[in-house]
């Protein structure tokens, strides 16, 4: 696996810029973060949030700027991926295959790795293992996507949405699963429109409005400056703010 | 780290087969050439014309087939594609795998579906295995070719609807308007040799080059047309087949890497 130190920061983003024709979607974003922090990245729509994610997976090309993974700048070599685990905003899987075969496809592509299916069951997701992605619910291929991002364990996660779909079950599984893997020292990038959920997930918020970030600080941070003790009311604040 | 990547191509390549046999597109593909061959041997009793017969169905069909099952393959594997993208897959070895994942099950089951029903019903011997084989084989070469032009359009063309559409267009351009515009070309300039002029047009439309490749081995003149007959005038019957072949080797791998440096720089 591709190596993040300790020593080193694990994700850094420095005056990332992306247009799309007259379209200007990212402009010179500046971006560290920390091992064993979740950062949520919110703002209105179109800000840029997903435009920011898929520069740092490397499925858009900035125009301009710098992305580093663990201290090495991002180029044609594509390892830097085995670092990050990554849920979209709409998973979704070639149809015939079955959730195991999905899975051991992505072992497979890794060399395999060893593996933690811990999530598998804590999702119960043992029941659709060889049920064809046709066949599985909305919220079952969400499930799939978390046990993929998180089964090897990487050092680095980029979540977008990871709640959207899922049941109180699974969604309470994933969640303590994130709490752990924090804990154990991965970087987290989050996206969500349940505020509760960041407000119990992330420690850092990023607002992020027209492609520049408008603020970056703590939950606490956040909420002093707004004056408002819920996530959800302090970010709507500080969106009237902005748009005044 | 070589090794690593090429085992990879082959995974991503078992797991589109996989999902392309299980997917019932591919059974019908084989069967429908496997009907038309079948039928038209019963019907003819003759294993000649029934092969001349084929030659029209597959120089229409394996182009429009090709292009509409390729640009609508690359949409639906969108999904796909993005999964594999956030994995330490390189987007050449990607684009490499979907295009042998597609073209290569669409080929087989075009091979086996024309074979099958000669094999059964006819004792091949030299000339009509000669000329099965040349229509197998430039059937499955407009396979590919057709596959290639098909990724091009759907990495150019990020909109399905029109991404289909530009297919089609392109279908027609190719199987109709461009023999037009020869017949075009040769009545106004009929006073004057047109010979050569006409020679590089013919490279400009694959499926023209497959149709002089089967009929030069038919030996039928005067079913080749005007082109087929300058065409065999020009180079013979072997170094002409040679030629057309090349020129068709080259047709596949022209779009096939303008779509792959496309798709390199994609934006997802």
């Amino acid at each position: 696996m591709y190596l993040v130190s300790e020593a080193t920061a694990p994700v850094e983003l420095i005056g990332l810029h992306k247009s799309f024709g007259q379209n200007h979607v990212l402009g010179g974003v500046d971006l560290t973060l920390k091992h064993g922090e979740a950062t949520a990245i919110v703002g209105p729509n179109g800000a840029g949030k997903t435009t920011l994610i898929k520069c740092l997976l490397g499925l858009t090309h900035p125009d301009d700027g710098v992305i580093r993974i663990g201290g090495r700048e991002v180029d044609d070599d594509v390892s830097y991926r085995s670092a990050i685990g990554y849920m979209p905003q709409h998973p979704d899987f070639p149809d015939n295959l079955s959730t195991r075969e999905i899975i051991d496809l992505l072992q497979q592509l890794r060399g395999n790795e060893h593996v933690d299916l811990s999530l598998q069951r804590l999702m119960e997701l043992d029941r659709e293992m060889d049920k064809p992605v046709r066949a599985l619910s909305g919220g079952t291929r969400q499930k799939l996507s978390a046990v993929l991002a998180f089964m090897f364990k990487p050092p680095i996660l980029v979540l977008d949405e990871p709640t959207a779909g899922l049941d109180p079950i699974a969604s309470s599984a994933l969640k303590d699963h994130i709490m752990a893997e924090k804990k154990r020292g991965a970087t987290m990038i989050l996206t969500s429109h349940v505020m509760s959920d960041l407000e119990e997930l992330s420690d850092r918020v990023v607002f992020l409005l027209d492609g520049i970030i408008r603020f970056d600080g703590s939950l606490q941070d956040i909420r002093q400056r707004t004056g408002e003790s819920k996530l959800e009311r302090a970010i709507a604040q500080m969106l009237r703010g902005e748009a005044a | 780290m070589k090794v690593t990547q090429s085992n990879n191509l082959w995974t991503i390549v078992r797991y589109q087969l996989n999902n392309a046999l299980r997917s019932r597109w591919v059974l019908f593909h084989g069967l429908l050439y496997f009907v038309l061959a079948e039928g038209l041997l019963v019907l003819t009793g003759s294993s000649d014309k029934s092969l001349l017969s084929m030659v029209n169905v597959v120089l229409l069909l394996t182009p429009l087939i090709s292009l509409m099952f390729g640009t609508i393959h690359l949409y639906n594997e969108r999904s796909f594609i993005l999964l594999m993208l956030t994995q330490p897959i390189k987007r050449r070895l990607l684009f490499t795998a979907l295009f042998v994942g597609l073209a290569a099950p669409l080929a087989g089951t075009f091979a086996l579906g024309m074979a099958v029903p000669f094999a059964i019903h006819v004792k091949i011997t030299g000339a009509t295995l000669e000329r099965l084989l040349l229509l197998i084989g430039s059937g499955a070469l407009l396979t590919l070719i057709f596959t290639a032009l098909a990724f091009l359009i759907a990495v150019r063309q990020t909109d399905r609807i029109r991404g289909v559409g530009v297919a089609l267009i392109v279908w027609l351009a190719f199987a109709v308007v461009y023999d037009g515009l020869i017949l075009v070309v040769v009545s106004t300039f009929a006073a004057y040799p047109v010979e050569k002029p006409l020679l590089a047009l013919m490279m400009g439309n694959p499926i023209d080059l497959a149709r002089i490749i089967i009929m030069m081995s038919f030996d039928a003149g005067a079913l080749m047309g005007y082109t087929g007959a300058v065409f065999t005038r020009f180079f013979g019957s072997i170094v002409g087949t040679g030629i057309a072949f090349t020129a068709m080797a080259i047709w596949t791998i022209v779009p096939y890497r303008f779509a792959g440096r496309a798709f390199r720089k994609q934006d997802f």
